[in-house]
């Protein structure tokens, strides 16, 4: 599969919107060259802030950008964004429920070299846990444009998810992104396999595989994590009777657990939770440290093996 | 009753005498202790230290509109010092955003004014603060926001002394001196006093004037009790080009009510129904 930049289509997305609506701000914390949002500043200087290494101010400065009617979009790597800035995006963006659109890069396992410092494993957990908030991983950059376009425009406070790593282009222009909506890339009856960003790759790979072994699994592709498509899960855990998760985060708070809250009070399947566990990341190449984790196409096999023996008993 | 038409409010310096803006001041005043005492919790001392201040900026100083509070041509107000919102919400209902008698369900269950401001409940309010550090953030926004739709509204903000110990403020007056913004106006509320004892004694700021003078910003010193200087303090912003200004208002903690000054103790703590008598005889009420 074809590795794509989901950057890149963030920053030329912000480009097409900044033409097409006055409204649209940006702001950055000194990264605008990482973020992409660079691309934004080229074109239009007047709408483009940076605000330098201080996140929370950048936080603050956007609520009040929102509340002037102004549509800002905030960028920084995901660990400063959702970690350091946390309580700024808490008490001034989310309590008022202001329009502003958090787009944090480097997310994940997948930022590399920089290790532990640098990789968020936890954003989707810091950002699920606050009121009024939306939450979206995508998996590749054609999704990666419409989730942009569509945050644009739908009023509220929202957390989009991206990542530094190429990822492999999964959809083609026929995909369509709602908010809220997983989608069933992959039909199956023994297993269910929930993902977001790029373990969505991976899951169609160890789905294709598990055929092979007679092993008929259902790929759910679900971007929004919150809120999360309840009915979907339902649906699909009704049938198979076995759940997997898979996400590039740890396997506290995010994609994993939010699954698991439907399901335990809706449907209680076995479950399996792919993610990095309970411990900081460290430095390697991106792709090196997700085999590292497991987390690709062979992590979810042996999970979906782990749930099928429970399922069984 | 001290009241105006909703017009009176939408000319910037308006004729009001410092006698009559004592006068309001001093039915504000007491409404932050009937308020806090009614619910038996708040912040009684730095309401009292900000009063005058917020008192000319609504009567004499700002362009608002009591009757559409989001009127596009309004100043902006931000208490980034969230907690002292008694004497914000008694400005709002006397100069008509609201009716006086909600002042009563401060802090209530189900009541419209919450312990710490909220936009969403409560009209005038122009954003949510209450953790300090963060409103002089989103004040910096505002102005960001009404110089690119090059408007000549401007964004008054005030902040406590003991708040300019969080970094966040820092990090927000760097940013405004950066993108010249002349149409933001700080007003720190030096009152000398926080939760745990003077401000200097837990964590000095000073010397005040001259940390937001190396970050850029037109300064003025004045006492926050005085009208003439307060007046003429957001009149001399006016005429402030490519910085912001800030003014260090000197203040008392629970001024105007002789057993409450310069005490730490009132912070956070409401008059007992005894004390609220005692003080309100002070005032002149009873």
């Amino acid at each position: 599969m074809e590795k794509v930049s989901l950057r890149d289509a963030y920053g030329d997305t912000l480009v097409e919107l900044g033409k097409r609506d006055e409204r649209i701000v940006v702001l950055d914390a000194d990264l605008s060259g990482s973020t992409k949002t660079a691309k934004f500043a080229k074109v239009f200087p007047e709408r483009f802030f940076n605000m330098g290494i201080a996140e929370i101010n950048m936080m603050n400065v956007a609520a009040g950008l929102a509340a002037s009617g102004k549509i800002p979009f905030v960028s920084t790597f995901a660990i400063f964004g959702t970690g350091r800035a946390w309580e700024a995006v808490r008490q001034s963006i989310c309590y008022p429920k202001l329009n502003v659109k958090i787009v944090c890069t480097h997310g994940g396992i997948t930022v590399g070299e920089d290790g532990a410092s640098h990789q968020a494993l936890e954003d989707v957990a810091n950002m699920r846990n606050i009121p009024n908030m939306t939450v979206i991983v995508p998996a590749d950059d054609i999704e990666t444009k419409q989730v942009i376009e569509k945050v644009a425009y739908t009023d509220g406070p929202f957390y989009v998810r991206l990542t530094r790593e190429k990822f492999p282009r999964i959809f083609d222009e026929n995909y369509k992104f709602e908010i809220g909506k997983g989608h069933v890339l992959r039909e199956g009856e023994d297993v269910t396999i929930i993902t977001n960003g790029v373990m969505t790759s991976f899951a169609l790979l160890a789905a294709e595989m598990l055929e092979r072994e007679g092993i008929s699994a259902e790929v759910i592709h679900m971007p929004t994590v919150k809120p999360i498509d309840k009915e979907l899960i339902v649906k699909s855990a009704t049938k198979t009777k076995a759940v997997v998760t898979a996400e590039e985060h740890s396997i506290i708070g995010g994609l994993g657990s939010a699954v698991a809250e439907v399901l335990v009070e809706n449907c209680p399947v076995p479950m399996e939770r792919l993610g990095t566990p309970d411990v900081f990341g460290l430095s390697g190449k991106g792709w090196e440290l997700l085999h590292y984790f497991k987390l690709d196409e062979n992590g979810i096999i042996e999970k979906v093996k782990k749930v099928l023996e429970r399922k069984e008993k | 009753m001290i009241t105006f038409e909703p017009q009176f409010f939408t000319e910037r310096n308006r004729e009001i005498d410092d006698g009559t803006l004592r006068a309001i001041a001093r039915e504000v005043r007491k409404d932050i202790l009937k308020m806090t005492t009614n619910a038996n919790s708040g912040h009684p001392g730095g309401s009292m230290s900000a009063a005058d201040i917020i008192v000319t900026l609504y009567y004499y100083k700002m362009r608002h509109n009591p009757e559409n509070p989001k009127w596009e041509e309004r100043d902006r107000f931000v208490l980034s010092k969230g907690h002292v919102c008694p004497a914000l919400y008694s400005v709002l209902a006397r100069t008509g955003y609201f009716p006086l008698e909600k002042l009563m369900e401060f802090r209530k269950l189900g009541g419209m004014l919450q312990g710490h401001p909220s936009m969403d409940t409560t009209p005038g309010i122009e954003i949510s603060t209450g953790s300090l550090g963060h409103g002089i953030g989103a004040a910096v926004g505002m102005a960001l926001a009404l110089k690119l739709d090059k408007s000549d509204s401007k964004v008054y903000c005030m902040v406590g002394d003991g708040e300019i110990q969080e970094g966040s403020v820092w990090e927000a007056a760097m940013s405004a001196s950066h993108y010249n913004l002349d149409n933001l106006i700080v007003i720190v509320d030096n009152n000398n006093l926080q939760i745990d004892g003077p401000v200097d004694e837990v964590m000095s700021i000073y010397p005040t004037m001259e940390k937001w003078k190396a970050f850029g910003w037109h300064t003025i010193e004045i006492n926050g009790h005085d009208f003439k200087e307060i007046k003429e303090a957001l009149n001399e912003a006016d005429n402030v080009k490519y910085k912001p200004t800030m003014i260090l208002a000197k203040t008392v903690k629970g001024k105007g009510v002789s057993f409450m000054e310069n005490r730490a103790e009132w912070h956070g703590k409401a008059l007992s129904p005894e004390q609220l008598k005692e003080a309100l005889k002070e005032l002149g009420e009873l």
